[in-house]
């Protein structure tokens, strides 16, 4: 049989329409580029499981697959979504909402929901399924925490014994008379640390709990959001948001390279009765000493006189990377090293400034037998989308809530654009 | 000779505004630079952005009013809502504030009439320089 010669015209054609076709898959925002513009180590794949929908602050996976996450803007008139992917290719397609509630906090525990309000704390009853039975009423558990604007996020957990946990805030850069005031000394004794800059613990199954029924179970921790249960260790591990603006308000005793690098932000395992220091002293990672705050009389040099006082901490990172969540991974999926380890989610910094910017990446911390077991590492960048960042809003994406999903994978979300990133492993 | 007096007063004008602008710079690197940001976006949820943002561009009195006060309330700007307080910088002269405000209104995108000292004294009032504010220059 002879094979007749294609004319070039007519292959041209059929290019130039298939590409016509092809445009609107080019154009799908869920078309994945190479795991979704995330660098990741060897082995590793992300896809965007959902975009655009919220601003996803915290979030977690039922064992059935289902992503309940919380949004700083309603939703809809929604502050909690439930998510579902039903076709099979893990894209999120069902989109429900529920709540009346901005907040960041969420968890599940022994068939009930938790999610924070900036002041108060509710629980949604599940079915077997982990379905909300009632999303109209839930209990609230807890009530009438400060809520003054800065730091007011009331990240939660829960431990294996009927315990909840919160962050409050301190709504304060670092307890001054005037607040981010240039030279303006600290109040002695920061009265806030009676109400605020802490974690206070409660019942997790008691109506209307307040300060008289709680415990301040932490004190001297300036903003916690991202905190997670070790149930290796079975002890509350926390990160805290380091103070800013020591150019800015102390110039006489730093330059723009140190306020950039200083203070630390701290990974702390807490003990009922801790306290970190916050606001009499800030952690120099590079000295390694608990230092005297400039408010306090601190001039970037003097270690504070109280250092014995207050507890170490776990890790050291550099300065206002801002760490948004943290999570102590249990699954099977990713390799050995990565078990009961810590992934932290550092949101972004801004007070670099005029410094570059760094963060906008999760981190993984190895741990063995309760405690870091090694160096900390950049285990997913590239969120920011550029490669420095100098203004913050350059940033696309800031890594905010984490994740374990039943089948040990690992969901990042992002509150910039509302992005849910899953994170897998196969090993190719 | 009127329209050459009239170019001459544009001229002088403009090369206010961008004297003014030039000086304003330096301020805004200063003082404002590490919330606002170099390319005055602010910080989402955080410090408001200076760049389009309607309460730069429209009210002088607003903006004059928030530099020398600083601002702590839970307002929505532009539709969003900001956590982290200002504080007051009455320490800068009249004309470091008018400098910074102009900077601003002709920066980021931005373009607006200059702010004069005389208008930030007339805001200021006979209020006089905090003193434990007193910067270093």
């Amino acid at each position: 049989m002879q094979t007749k010669k294609i004319p070039m015209k007519k292959v041209f054609s059929f290019l130039s329409i298939s590409f016509l076709f092809a445009v609107p898959c080019l154009a799908n925002p869920y078309a994945d580029t190479i795991n979704a513009g995330l660098s990741l180590p060897k082995g590793f794949e992300a896809s965007k499981v959902s975009d655009g929908i919220g601003r996803i602050r915290h979030l977690l996976v039922t064992p059935e697959g289902v992503i309940y996450a919380r949004t700083s803007r309603l939703y809809k008139g929604n502050g909690i979504l439930k998510m579902t992917a039903q076709n099979g290719d893990g894209k999120i397609d069902k989109v429900e909402g529920f709540s009346n509630y901005t907040g960041t906090g969420i968890a599940l525990k022994d068939g009930y929901l938790y999610a924070s309000s900036d002041d108060e704390v509710f629980r949604y009853k599940l079915n077997a399924k982990n379905e909300v039975i009632d999303a109209e009423h839930p209990e609230k558990i807890i009530t009438g925490l400060w809520n003054k604007r800065q730091h007011e996020s009331k990240s939660i957990a829960l431990d294996n014994n009927g315990n909840i946990y919160v962050n409050i805030g301190a709504p304060s850069n670092s307890c001054q008379e005037v607040d981010r005031g240039n030279g303006s000394k600290g109040r002695m004794p920061c009265p806030i640390l009676d109400s605020a800059g802490g974690i206070w613990m409660f019942k997790a199954d008691k109506l209307n709990q307040s300060y008289a029924q709680g415990v301040r179970y932490a004190t001297g921790l300036r903003n916690v959001v991202g905190l997670d249960w070790n149930t290796q260790s079975n002890s509350l591990f926390v990160m805290q948001h380091g103070r800013d603006n020591l150019l800015q308000d102390w110039p006489q005793y730093f330059d723009a390279e140190q306020s950039a690098e200083l203070p630390s932000e701290c990974m702390y395992e807490l003990k009922k009765g801790d306290n970190a220091g916050w606001p009499y002293i800030y952690y120099n990672q590079i000295l390694h000493k608990k230092m005297l705050a400039p408010e306090y009389g601190g001039d970037g040099k003097t270690e504070s006189p109280r250092a014995k006082d207050f507890i170490e901490p776990v890790v050291a990172f550099p300065g206002h990377l801002a760490p948004n969540g943290l999570l102590f991974y249990t699954g099977n999926m990713f390799p050995e090293k990565y078990r009961n380890g810590a992934f932290i989610a550092f949101h972004g910094s801004w007070n670099r400034a005029p410094m570059p910017q760094e963060g906008y990446y999760v981190v993984f911390v190895p741990f063995k037998n309760g405690k870091p077991s090694g160096k900390w590492e950049v285990f997913a960048n590239g969120f920011s989308g550029v490669k420095v960042v100098n203004a913050t809003r350059q940033a696309e994406h800031r890594p905010c809530g984490l994740a374990q999903g039943p089948d040990g994978s690992l969901y990042v979300s992002d509150d910039n654009k509302g992005t849910i990133y899953r994170i897998t492993y196969s090993g190719k | 000779m009127a329209l050459f007096s009239f170019g001459i007063m544009l001229w002088a004008q403009t090369n206010n505004l961008s004297v003014s602008v030039a000086r304003g710079e330096a301020v805004y690197k200063k003082e404002c630079l590490s919330c606002h940001q170099v390319d005055g976006g602010g910080v989402p949820h955080m410090n408001p952005p200076l760049a389009q943002s309607s309460n730069v561009l429209k009210d002088k009195q607003k903006i004059i009013t928030v530099v020398l006060k600083g601002m702590s309330d839970r307002i929505p700007l532009d539709d969003e809502y900001y956590s982290n307080v200002m504080a007051s910088h009455s320490y800068l002269t009249d004309q470091q504030i008018a400098d910074v405000l102009t900077y601003v209104r002709n920066s980021f995108g931005n373009k607006a009439t200059a702010v004069t000292a005389a208008e930030v004294k007339a805001i200021r009032g006979p209020v006089k320089k905090t003193t434990s504010q007193v910067k270093k220059s």
